[in-house]
């Protein structure tokens, strides 16, 4: 639907949103964030899905077909790992809460 | 279906993505503090499960050619995802690092893939737009695969991947991306020979993933994974630029220069300009060479029951972690034995290098495990000034982290900032073997005059320790 142009500025605005939100991230959260993000760009599996819709030979469904594994094993696998990651963050929280200075 | 209810549902489906891209922002922005980072986890896998669900939407709605496509594509989303659940449960802690490059990787092919069919299975020439977008999708993509799945294994210690040498390593570099990008030119120039200039791309990128990643050391890979992963974030944005689709353009952007962002910050903590990490400067030299370079002198050998005197004894003591501590399992022992030591009097706390492990802030992912307070884990700056107070530095399994040598130049762990180890009073190193750290060179901390190594596993050491901790307590 977006004409060529309004991609590409909605691409560089969205450059400059993600230099912004990272900046401010600690060290300490690096791993979790860099898996976190790792399971954002599994979105191709909406590009995905949106090019299966015009599939018509073999060839289209095969390369469906891997896109469609490799796809989601990222998006779904990157975000159970960086859950069982985070949520070793969450048991110590509660405790520090009352001594945190 | 008349033309007015798809006209509709494509502005559905283009706000919906919009909230998708939304809820990316807000989750990577709640991932700024330990205390909402996981609620930011799950809200961006919502804005994930939103957007994809839109997409099935907008698929039935707006009908599609082929059933076979549909039956492989959810057939392919099924592998895919139980693939994925069953090895993020599965992998340990230690492990964690790999696995998010395997992640890496196939996100990476998958990008690729698409743009590959965008340009491929299409009836008529795509225009030039479309051939540069999807072009460069499919390069970068594919750099992704490879140079991913070669970092994964590093990590992982496949030897066979980690003795992998190119000779003459910064000729390949350039003739594969000189290839890569030539070929990608002529997709463009050529369009009616697509098929053939998309699979020159296509390998040659292959290619140039295997020769870019291979010469860099295993000590840098946390820093190449992270550009890969803002590659796979340009690919999948390029895809999308190829496909139009606003949700992929802005998600894929957001990764990429967040990416970048984190590999410069990662880059910085080593005290090394991203280039030079990228440039594989990093343990580039032979063992040989390096290890006749050691350090002379002799190791000072220990027992766990010395070890504990020295402990009890002590005012102030700092805990050094490393790869060792996540290799042998040990955080829990490590975190017994500083509740322990606290419990008699003893102040301690954790020094962090922000590249201790292999991965920035894997360190504080284990202790957290562990139970360890998140006010004890210290970092580099702050440490420093604190180790010439302390009665023993127990350092279990880091090494060139600590290497006093990074000091000097002309070494291959020169400029690295590393914690002052070597200022505490006493130094004791946990160490399985008497091998090298992952620069390739001896530690000089080893040889010095304060410093005393207990060799061997780092969790049946520290239960020893813990043991005779407790004897001396009773």
């Amino acid at each position: 639907m977006p004409t060529l142009v309004v991609s590409i500025t909605l691409f560089v605005l969205a450059l400059l949103i993600g230099i912004e939100v990272i900046g401010k991230v600690p060290a300490t959260l690096h791993t979790p964030l860099m898996s976190g993000a790792n399971s954002i760009h599994g979105i191709v599996i909406v590009g995905v899905v949106i090019v299966a819709a015009e599939a018509n030979s073999p060839l289209a469904y095969v390369f469906i077909f891997l896109a469609a594994v490799l796809g989601t094993m990222n998006v779904v696998g990157g975000y159970v790992v960086t859950d069982r990651m985070l949520e070793m963050f969450k048991s110590n929280k509660n405790e520090k809460k009352g001594e945190s200075k | 279906m008349t033309s007015a209810t798809v006209g509709t549902i494509d502005i559905v489906a283009w706000f919906v993505y919009l909230f998708s891209a939304v809820m990316f922002v807000v989750g990577l922005h709640f991932m700024n503090s330990p205390k909402t980072a996981r609620k930011g986890n799950q809200i961006s896998a919502f804005g994930m499960v939103v957007a994809v669900l839109m997409a099935f939407v907008v698929l039935f709605a707006k009908g599609f050619v082929n059933i076979v496509a549909v039956v492989v594509l959810v057939v392919g989303i099924l592998i895919g995802a139980v693939a994925g659940v069953v090895s993020a449960k599965k992998v340990k802690m230690t492990d964690m690092p790999q696995l998010v490059s395997v992640f890496n990787t196939v996100g990476g092919g998958a990008a690729a893939l698409v743009a590959l069919n965008d340009i491929l299975t299409k009836d008529g020439t795509p225009d030039i737009v479309v051939l540069i977008t999807a072009g460069l999708g499919i390069l970068i993509g594919s750099v992704t695969f490879t140079g991913s799945l070669i970092a994964a294994g590093k990590l992982q210690g496949i030897k066979w991947v980690k003795k992998l040498a190119l000779p003459g390593k910064g000729v390949w570099n350039i003739l594969f991306a000189v290839l890569s990008i030539a070929s990608l030119v002529m997709l463009c120039v050529q369009p009616e020979q697509r098929l053939l200039w998309s699979i020159l791309t296509t390998v040659f990128a292959l290619c140039y993933g295997l020769v870019f990643v291979i010469p860099i050391g295993g000590a840098d890979m946390p820093v190449v994974i992270s550009v890969l992963n803002a590659c796979t974030g340009t690919a999948v944005a390029m895809s999308g630029l190829a496909i139009d689709n606003v949700a992929l353009i802005v998600a894929g952007a957001l990764v990429g220069s967040a990416g970048v962002t984190l590999s410069i910050l990662m880059a910085q903590a080593m005290n090394r300009p991203l280039i030079s990490v990228l440039a594989g400067g990093f343990g580039g030299g032979s063992g040989a060479a390096a290890a006749g370079d050691g350090p002379e002198g002799t190791m000072k050998e220990t027992t766990p029951d010395d070890l504990a005197v020295q402990l009890v004894y002590a005012e102030k003591v700092i805990f050094v972690p490393g790869f060792g501590l996540a290799q042998a399992q040990a955080q829990r022992e490590l975190a017994d034995l500083g509740e322990l030591l606290k419990n008699h009097g003893v102040e301690v706390s954790y020094a962090i290098h922000p590249v201790a492990g292999r991965m920035p802030g894997h360190m504080n992912v284990l202790l957290a495990e562990a139970n360890v307070p998140y006010e004890e884990l210290v970092d580099l700056e702050e440490i420093n000034p604190q180790f010439p107070q302390a009665n023993v530095a127990l350092v279990v399994g880091a090494n060139d982290v600590t290497n006093p040598a990074a000091r000097r130049p002309g070494t291959p762990v020169s400029g690295m900032p590393i914690l002052d180890v070597d200022k505490a009073q006493n130094v004791v190193v946990m160490k399985r073997g008497r091998g090298m750290g992952y620069a390739g060179i001896q530690n000089e901390l080893y040889f010095e005059d304060n410093t005393q190594m207990l060799f061997g596993d780092a969790k049946k050491s520290l239960q020893a320790v813990i043991a005779a901790v407790k004897e001396l307590l009773a």
